[in-house]
C-alpha cells in the first residue's frame, strides 16, 4: 500500500470518528492541531485504525506517537 | 454482536433529547467510565430516554456512597449504576486472597447497597463480574476454593442470591455478555493498560443496550406478548402445501431448530408472556398441528389469541392488540418473511419486529442475543395470564374491524409483469405446479416436459404473472393455462397462485387480463372449473366471486358484458 493511500484511509477514519467532514490531516498533524482529537477520541481513533487495517498496535507503540506520520510508520511496519 | 457501533451511538448526542422522558442516572465505577457514560446517554435516545447523567470521578465508589452529603446524593438520581470491574477485583485478590475473599467482597457490596438504600430511593444497577481465569491452577482451579476463578464465580453466585431478596437491586449480567461475544472482543488490552478501560469500545453498545433494557423495564416499559408466524417460523415448511405429516418439527428434516424454538416460547409463556399466532393460512389448516401433531411443543391451550386468515398482518396485529388491550410497544412479532416484517414495521412502528436470520438453525441464538424480554418482576400469578386472554379473545373476535383495505393496497405500489411461458420460467412454473395446493382450482400437476408440450401446442395459451411491490419482488406467483375449447370458448385449464399474494386483488387483475385477451382473439366465453381437493377449500367460491355464472359443474363468463374489476396492480410496460 502506498503511503498516500494509508494517509487517505486514516483521513477517512478521522472524518468518521470525529464527525467532522472538513477535516484534512497530514503527516505532521498532531493532536493539538485538531479540536476534537482528545484523549478519549484518541482511543476510538486507534481502535478504528486497527480495525481498518486489520492490525493491533502494542501499548508501547501507542504511547510513542507524536503525530500522524508516526502512526503511519507503525501501520507500514505491520501490513 | 449488537449491530450498532460506538461511533453511531455517539452521534446521537447531537440529536434533540428535549421531548424524551427525563431520568437522572449516576454512574460510579472503579475503572474509567467516560465511554460507558457516552454509550448509555447516546443509546438512550433510541429508548426515548433523555438521561441526565452524573459520573463520579474515577474510583470514588466508597467516598460517594458512604458520605450522606456527597455529590451523589445531592444529585438525587433515579438510578445508580455501580460498576466494579473484574480487573480491580483481581488486583485486590493479588494482594490478599484466600477462602473468604468472595465473602469479604460480598460484605462490601452489601454495605454499599445498604448505604445507597438508606440515603436515596434510587434503583441500583450492579454490573456483575466478567470471568478472568488467571490459570494459576489451570483447570484444577475448579477444585481449589481459594483460586481466583473459584472466588469470582462464587461472588457472582452470591450476587444473584443477594439480589433475589433486594428489591431495588438489579444485576446487569455482563458476565453473560462476555460468554456471548468472547473475552477477546469485550476486553481491549492496550486500552486497559494505557487508559484503564476494562470494556472495549466495541462492546460498549451492547453493554449500554443491556443497561438500558433494565432501565426501560424499571420505567415500566417491557414486552408482554410474542406474536408468532407459523410456516417456517414455528415449524419448517408450509402447512397448507406440505400437510401435517411433512411439516418439520421433532426429528423430521431440520425440525430440531423449530422444536427448540417452541420450547423457548413455551418457557416464555410459563413466565407470563402472552403468545399470539398471526398466520396467513386457512384457520382450520393452521390449527391442526396444534391439536394433532405429536411433536408440537406449543398446544392450543398455550395460545391466547389465534389469528389465521388471509388478511394483511398489520390489521391482524391490530386485532390482537384490541383483544389483549396492551400497547403495541409491548408486542414482539416474529416472522421469517421479510415482506411481512416490513408491512408490520411500516404500519405499526411501535411493535418490535426483529430481523430474523435466514437459517432457522440461527433463530434461537439470534433471539437470545436480542434480550427481548427484560423484566423487573416475576411472580407465580404471571403464569396464569394465558387463560384470561383466551376468554377475552372469544369476545372480541366478532367485532373485528379492518382499516381501509384499499388505501393499504394502493400504498403497496404493486406492478405485475405478464409473460407467456418461456425457457426462463418453465422450471418455476413446473415447480409451482407440483407444489401449489391451496390456491389451485383444478390441481392438475404438470412436469417440465408437459409444460413444453403445452407451449408447442396450438390449443393452449399460457400466462405467467410476476408481482413486485415497494417491499420487494415476489417473483412468479400466478400461472394460467387456457385451452381453446371451441371457436367461442376458452377453458381455464390451470389457475394457481402463491398464497403469499392473497388478498392483494391479484385474481381480479389476472381475470381482467384474461378477458382482455379473449376479446382481442374473438372468444365469447371463458369457462372455469373447480375440482375439490382436501386442500383447496380456499378457492371453492373463486369463480362465483369473480362474477362467473354457475352452469352445473362449470362456471361461465361472458366476455362481452364484462367490466374490468377494480384493483391496485399495474401492468409492467
Amino acid at each position: 500500500m502506498e503511503r498516500n493511500d494509508i494517509l487517505s484511509q486514516i483521513n477517512e477514519i478521522f472524518i468518521d470518528t470525529l464527525d467532522n467532514e472538513e477535516l484534512v490531516i497530514e503527516e505532521a498533524t498532531q493532536a493539538t492541531d485538531v479540536d476534537e482529537w482528545d484523549s478519549l477520541t484518541h482511543i476510538m481513533l486507534l481502535v478504528a485504525i486497527e480495525k481498518n487495517f486489520k492490525i493491533r498496535f502494542t501499548s508501547t507503540e501507542i504511547l510513542s506517537w507524536k503525530n500522524i506520520g508516526d502512526i503511519m510508520n507503525c501501520i507500514e511496519g505491520k501490513i | 454482536m449488537y449491530n450498532k457501533s460506538f461511533i453511531q451511538i455517539k452521534k446521537n448526542l447531537k440529536k434533540d433529547f428535549s421531548a424524551l422522558k427525563k431520568m437522572k442516572l449516576a454512574i460510579l465505577g472503579d475503572s474509567s467510565t467516560q465511554f460507558l457514560n457516552t454509550a448509555i446517554k447516546g443509546l438512550g435516545y433510541e429508548y426515548n430516554l433523555n438521561l441526565d447523567i452524573w459520573e463520579a470521578d474515577y474510583d470514588q465508589i466508597p467516598l460517594q456512597v458512604f458520605d450522606s452529603y456527597s455529590n451523589l446524593y445531592k444529585f438525587k438520581p433515579d438510578l445508580i449504576i455501580i460498576f466494579k470491574s473484574s480487573h480491580k477485583l483481581l488486583q485486590k485478590y493479588n494482594l490478599k486472597n484466600g477462602f473468604s475473599f468472595a465473602e469479604n467482597q460480598m460484605e462490601e457490596i452489601k454495605d454499599i447497597h445498604s448505604s445507597l438504600s438508606n440515603n436515596s430511593n434510587s434503583k441500583i444497577i450492579f454490573y456483575n463480574y466478567t470471568e478472568i481465569n488467571d490459570t494459576v491452577f489451570g483447570n484444577f482451579s475448579n477444585k481449589v476454593e481459594s483460586s481466583f476463578l473459584f472466588q469470582l464465580r462464587k461472588l457472582n453466585y452470591q450476587l444473584m442470591e443477594f439480589s433475589a431478596h433486594a428489591s431495588n437491586l438489579y444485576i446487569c449480567d455482563i458476565s453473560s455478555i462476555q460468554n456471548q461475544i468472547g473475552k477477546v472482543k469485550l476486553f481491549h488490552t492496550s486500552s486497559y493498560i494505557n487508559n484503564s478501560m476494562v470494556l472495549s469500545v466495541d462492546v460498549l453498545p451492547l453493554i449500554a443496550k443491556h443497561t438500558l433494557d433494565i432501565i426501560k423495564a424499571i420505567s415500566g416499559r417491557f414486552n408482554k406478548c410474542i406474536i408468532l408466524d407459523l410456516d417456517n417460523t414455528t415449524w419448517g415448511g408450509i402447512i397448507g402445501d406440505d400437510g401435517i405429516e411433512k411439516i418439520q418439527i421433532g426429528d423430521l428434516g431440520i425440525g430440531k431448530a423449530f422444536s427448540e424454538f417452541q420450547l423457548w416460547v413455551k418457557k416464555l409463556k410459563n413466565r407470563g408472556i402472552i403468545i399470539a399466532i398471526c398466520s396467513k393460512n386457512t384457520e382450520s389448516v393452521a390449527i391442526e398441528p396444534f391439536k394433532k401433531h405429536p411433536d408440537m411443543v406449543l398446544k392450543m391451550e398455550d395460545i391466547s389469541v389465534f389469528v389465521a386468515n388471509w388478511e394483511n398482518k398489520a390489521d391482524n396485529i391490530r386485532h390482537i392488540q384490541k383483544v389483549l388491550n396492551i400497547g403495541f410497544d409491548s408486542m414482539v412479532f416474529i416472522d421469517d418473511n421479510p415482506f411481512e416484517r416490513n408491512i408490520v414495521r411500516e404500519n405499526l412502528p411501535d411493535v418490535c419486529v426483529p430481523e430474523m436470520p435466514e437459517d432457522p438453525a440461527d433463530y434461537l441464538e439470534h433471539l437470545y442475543s436480542l434480550n427481548l424480554f427484560e423484566t423487573i418482576s416475576y411472580s407465580n400469578e404471571d403464569a396464569d395470564r394465558t387463560k384470561k386472554y383466551q376468554i377475552e379473545s372469544k369476545r372480541v373476535s366478532t367485532q373485528k374491524k379492518y382499516t381501509n383495505e384499499n388505501d393499504f393496497l394502493k400504498s403497496l405500489e404493486m406492478v405485475s409483469n405478464i409473460e407467456s411461458f418461456n425457457n426462463f420460467n418453465i422450471p418455476r412454473v413446473a415447480q409451482l405446479s407440483q407444489r401449489s395446493n391451496q390456491f389451485n382450482l383444478r390441481t392438475i400437476r404438470y412436469t417440465e416436459k408437459d409444460i413444453i408440450k403445452i407451449i408447442n401446442s396450438n390449443d393452449y395459451f399460457t400466462f405467467s404473472f410476476n408481482l413486485k411491490d415497494k417491499f420487494g419482488d415476489h417473483g412468479l406467483i400466478c400461472v394460467i393455462i387456457l385451452k381453446q375449447q371451441s371457436e367461442s370458448t376458452l377453458f381455464i385449464d390451470t389457475w394457481f397462485m402463491s398464497c403469499r399474494v392473497l388478498k392483494r386483488g391479484m385474481e381480479r387483475f389476472v381475470l381482467n387480463h384474461l378477458v382482455d385477451y379473449a376479446k382481442k382473439n374473438n372468444f365469447k366465453f371463458i369457462e372455469g372449473e373447480y375440482i375439490k381437493t382436501p386442500k383447496n377449500n380456499l378457492v371453492k367460491d373463486h369463480y362465483s366471486d369473480l362474477g362467473f355464472e354457475k352452469n352445473e359443474t362449470y362456471y361461465i363468463l361472458e366476455v362481452q358484458n364484462y367490466k374490468d374489476i377494480k384493483n391496485y396492480i399495474k401492468t409492467k410496460k
